[in-house]
């Protein structure tokens, strides 16, 4: 069983539902308070979507100075998967564990609503279980979504199959190259600005997002790695 | 006879500052009579506040009175921080609805904004976790910039609020109309869950306990916010920007989960909301229930400025703050917990047994008033009610003949079009509405629905109200907004509970506008007794008025429904080719006060449609267990633009498909014969559209009769991508669904400018 820190920020507000998320795929997860100090000997650790700090200044800007974030940040030099959702990947962006910035929505207004990604990279901690190309939907909720990065660095990462999931047809943000998720080049560090865990079950209008939590506890279990893909299909187990 | 003594730099106690306090000479008379002697000015300032028809209710009690506020699922009715109603396995629901008219007219960011924080605050101090927001709101038309400033403000305002504090807006309703130029409403409702165990009412006990101010410090902003919405809106208020109070979502957020907290800990006996009229209200209504005394050192209180005077503390509406009564040995363990979340709290004050409500500055009595009285001795008025004749003509009228009436297709896209009809997408998407991963159904729908982590059930929400109906009947107006509400719950398969309200008019003190008010109330109260939904609180909201005149009647129903289990909830659109097509309820000659007058005659008049509260029930009823057995595919009620827009707004499907199904009805053995005015935009109520499988049918057609619900089998869900085809006696309608969702999803956007 993987030992799932979630980091909790003041103004976290995915906290619960993540965690809830990474429970259902079968890890120990359990929550870290920004004030903390190690991971508690964590797997992998997760920083989740919200406001941290109410992001008055600029998107997980104060939140990259909060004690905790050393440990992350030392967790993911040493090669240990680090997920960062929405306000995390900005939060990750911040503390410069993944290259680029998000900034406000091209249309300037906050967007609530589902979309179309392509899953472009599977060799990372968190999409191992799903195909490559495969296409998933997922919501999103943010108004600071659109991932910028310079040329050189949108090629690098182009190069380097660093593109982790992409926006199919209307890109909702004004993301460089439809960007919707990144890793680093060790790929152990992951931002994504899609919500995988408000799509975890079919009540939830689908379980899209389900195998990115199952795809951590797969980590070390690939033979169980079938039977979990079968999420993809419609008449999963779970 | 009581003993307070003003402060240095207090201005005398003038016939002129009574009335700036918008007291009458009577009710400072009163004032008098009580205390014995002159008020101090932070006393007078009190009164002002806690008589304001905004926390008494001094115009409305007689009539709120005679609404049902009981029934076996009611755990806690009017008069709390929010009602609360029973769930199974031990769960509850707190809710309840409020305006924040007022400020959002002269500051539509902050005023929308806070209006959702007090809602917030109101129901997690019951104990109950927020899961679900609405708002309902109402806008001058959008040919007008100042409207269109006011809907991105208000919009971006709760937005902004709600989505950092992590509570989804899962529905709501936008509506528009002349009468709301330059006087918009802002009704915010607020979902919570609890264990009913958990429960805690704002009641002050145990003489010796402590009073904590817990969260932001106070400023002067908001000062008289609660008399400031007791007052026609005048070129005035503009001026009063200043006093409209500065929202801090993530010191709520913050707030919440230690008030949570604090709250599951035991350490406290009571907390309320630092809402209207600030710290005032808090502890006076906190006392009062409790029936003690409180004594509070005002110069305690932390503030965010120096040389703040006691009337500005006790008034303040400063937001993010809480009042907590901590047990007398527990006040560490409090602030402890306040401090883990990154919050102060100060202890200001004490229970006491005297009964007294008084505020000290040091050793200073600068406030000595008898607590129960303060509340309970504010006078009640009964206003004159008369209807005005006007409205009885306008109800006599039918439009003119010219324009002649446009070809039915035309017509049909037309109210497509009315932004009050079309699809609210570019609203609800500036508000999250999937946070807390609890979203079954999401706005755009009949209503929203949620799931509860680790419970079986669903909860579905929805706020309705249709103020045409309230203008031109406002008995039958009443009776609609809480038969829609209730239809809109069942159509997701819930069974409607309960419901909290907010009724929003002009100024009770005007004869034509009370008569509005209370034949509203008797409408909500005939209907909530038929269909057995009590009422558990809400806020009235008078004064709604601009130089140009009253907004139009708005009482505003906010409806929890029970789904036994969640995933039977059934979605508003058509989702499978081939399924068949029920029309449910009857289409009766009722154009009057319909959308499609006003839209293609711009004529607001006749009799409303008439509600038939015995045939809601029984199409409730069908709604609730056909979902129940699995046979509905999708369901959704005839409102705003009658059958024709019902229609196409099943065949069209939901924001985020590519396309939507073709429909082909064929109407011309549905009713008593119909011209395609009536039978297609009607607003008839008791009516819903159903799809069901095929095989089914026969099913949902049996169930009906069982149930006494006419069931006309009308046609068929057509294929993805395709048309609708309405075959009426008279007419035939035929439109691409393309163009349908064309005109539907833009209408807003393009009138907003992108």
């Amino acid at each position: 069983m993987e030992r799932v820190a979630v980091v909790v920020f003041p103004g976290s507000n995915c906290d619960a539902d993540t965690l809830a998320a990474a429970r259902e795929a079968g890890t120990d997860a359990y929550f870290v308070w920004h004030r903390d100090t190690d991971l508690q000997r964590a797997d992998i650790a997760i920083l989740p979507g919200g406001f941290s700090y109410g992001d008055y200044l600029r998107s997980g800007a104060i939140a990259r100075f909060s004690p905790i974030m050393r440990a992350v940040a030392a967790h993911a030099q040493a090669g240990g998967p680090v997920l960062g959702i929405c306000n995390g990947f900005q939060i990750l962006c911040e503390a410069g564990l993944l290259p680029g910035g998000l900034m406000r929505n091209a249309r300037l207004k906050f967007l609530s609503r589902p979309v179309r990604v392509r899953v472009e990279a599977t060799d990372t901690p968190f999409t191992r279980l799903y195909g490559p190309g495969e296409e998933l939907t997922v919501p999103i909720a943010h108004g600071d979504g659109r991932y910028v990065v310079d040329p050189r660095a949108a090629a690098e990462l182009e190069a380097g199959g660093r593109v982790v999931w992409r926006y199919l047809g209307d890109n909702p943000n004004g993301s460089t190259n439809d960007i919707a998720g990144v890793c680093n080049a060790g790929r152990n560090v992951v931002g994504i600005m899609p919500h995988p865990e408000r799509r975890t079950t079919p009540v939830l209008g689908g379980q899209d997002g389900a195998r990115v939590f199952h795809s951590m506890e797969a980590r070390h279990a690939t033979q169980h790695a079938g039977a979990v893909r079968a999420l993809g299909s419609q008449h999963s187990r779970v | 006879m009581t003993r307070a003594t003003p402060c240095r730099g207090d201005p005398p106690i003038t016939p002129e500052l009574v009335r700036e306090h918008n007291l009458t000479p009577a009710e400072y008379r009163r004032i008098e009579a009580m205390l014995g002697r002159a008020p101090t000015f932070a006393e007078l300032g009190i009164f002002s506040a806690l008589w304001s028809e905004h926390c008494s209710y001094k115009h409305s009690r007689p009539v709120l009175k005679t609404l049902p506020t009981t029934g076996p699922q009611v755990v806690q009715g009017p008069g709390e921080n929010a009602g609360v109603l029973r769930l199974p396995d031990g769960w509850a629901v707190a809710f309840k609805i409020e305006s924040h008219n007022h400020p959002s007219a002269v500051e539509p960011y902050q005023g929308a904004a806070t209006g959702a924080g007090g809602i917030l605050r109101d129901v997690f101090t019951m104990g109950a976790r927020p899961v679900a927001l609405l708002n309902s709101l109402r806008f001058g038309p959008l040919d007008d910039a100042r409207n269109r400033y006011l809907l991105a403000g208000v919009v971006r305002g709760i937005g902004d609020y709600g989505n950092c504090v992590g509570v989804p807006t899962v529905g709501g309703e936008v509506d528009f109309a002349p009468r709301y130029d330059g006087n918009p409403l802002v009704n915010a409702m607020c979902i919570g869950v609890l264990k009913e165990k958990d429960l805690i009412r704002a009641a002050a006990r145990g003489v010796g306990n402590v009073l904590l101010a817990v969260g932001s410090r106070t400023g002067r902003d908001g000062i008289h916010g609660a008399s400031f919405a007791s007052a026609e809106l005048t070129h005035e208020s503009e001026r009063r920007r200043p006093q409209v109070q500065v929202g801090d979502p993530f010191t709520e957020k913050l707030l919440l989960e230690a008030s949570l907290e604090l709250i599951a800990s035991g350490h406290i006996v009571a907390i309320q909301d630092m809402g209207a009229a600030g710290l005032t209200s808090s502890s006076a209504e906190m006392a009062a229930r409790g029936g003690v005394g409180v004594e509070i050192d005002l110069s305690l209180v932390p503030t965010r400025e120096p040389g703040m005077t006691p009337y500005e503390i006790l008034l303040s509406e400063s937001q993010e703050r809480m009042l907590v009564v901590a047990k007398a040995d527990r006040v560490k363990e409090v602030q402890a917990i306040a401090a883990k979340w990154e919050l102060g709290a100060t202890a200001i004050g004490r229970i006491t047994d005297d009964g007294l409500y008084r505020a000290t500055w040091g050793e200073q009595v600068v406030v000595e008033i008898p607590g129960q009285r303060l509340i309970d001795d504010c006078p009640v008025y009964e206003p004159e009610a008369k209807e005005d004749p006007a409205v009885a003509r306008l109800r006599a009228m039918c439009p003119s003949p010219e324009p002649r009436a446009p070809s039915p297709e035309a017509a049909f896209l037309k109210l497509l079009d009315h932004p009050s009809i079309a699809s609210k997408r570019w609203v609800f998407e500036q508000y999250d509405s999937t946070v807390q991963a609890g979203t079954v159904i999401a706005p755009g729908g009949d209503a929203g629905v949620i799931r509860v982590r680790d419970a079986a059930f669903g909860v579905a929400v929805t706020t309705d109200g249709n103020s045409r109906y309230v203008l031109l009947d406002p008995y039958e107006g009443g009776k609609a907004a809480v038969a829609e509400a209730a239809r809109n719950v069942a159509c997701t398969g819930a069974r409607p509970l309960g419901i909290t309200d907010c009724l929003n008019f002009g100024s009770p003190e005007r004869p034509a506008v009370f008569w509005q008010f209370r034949e509203a109330c008797r409408g909500i109260a005939d209907a909530c007794r038929t269909l057995g939904t009590p009422v558990t609180g809400g806020n009235v909201s008078f004064y709604n008025e601009s130089p140009t005149g009253a907004v139009d009647p708005t009482p505003v129903v906010g409806m929890v429904g029970l789904l036994k289990r969640v995933e039977q909830a059934v979605p508003s659109h058509a989702r499978q080719a081939g399924d068949v097509v029920f029309v449910l309820g009857e289409t009766r000659p009722e154009l009057g006060g319909s959308a499609y007058w006003e839209a293609i005659h711009g004529f607001v008049g006749g009799e409303p449609p008439r509600v038939d509260l015995e045939a809601e029930r029984r199409l409730i009823d069908l709604l609730v267990a056909g979902a129940e057995r699995g046979l509905c595919r999708s369901a959704h009620d005839c409102s705003q633009g009658g059958l024709g827009v019902a229609l196409a707004e099943v065949a069209m499907g939901g924001p985020y498909q590519d396309a939507g199904f073709g429909m082909d009805v064929d109407l011309t053995a549905y009713s008593a014969p119909r011209t395609w005015e009536e039978l297609l935009f009607s607003e008839s109520h008791g009516r819903a559209v159903i799809t069901c499988a095929p095989e089914r049918a026969a099913a949902v057609a049996a169930l009906a009769q069982e149930l006494g619900v006419p069931a006309y089998r009308a046609g068929t869900v057509g294929e993805y991508d395709g048309s609708v085809r309405l075959q009426l006696r008279d007419a035939v309608v035929h439109c691409v669904v393309r163009r349908l969702r064309e005109v539907y999803f833009t209408a807003i956007p393009r009138r907003m400018g992108d």
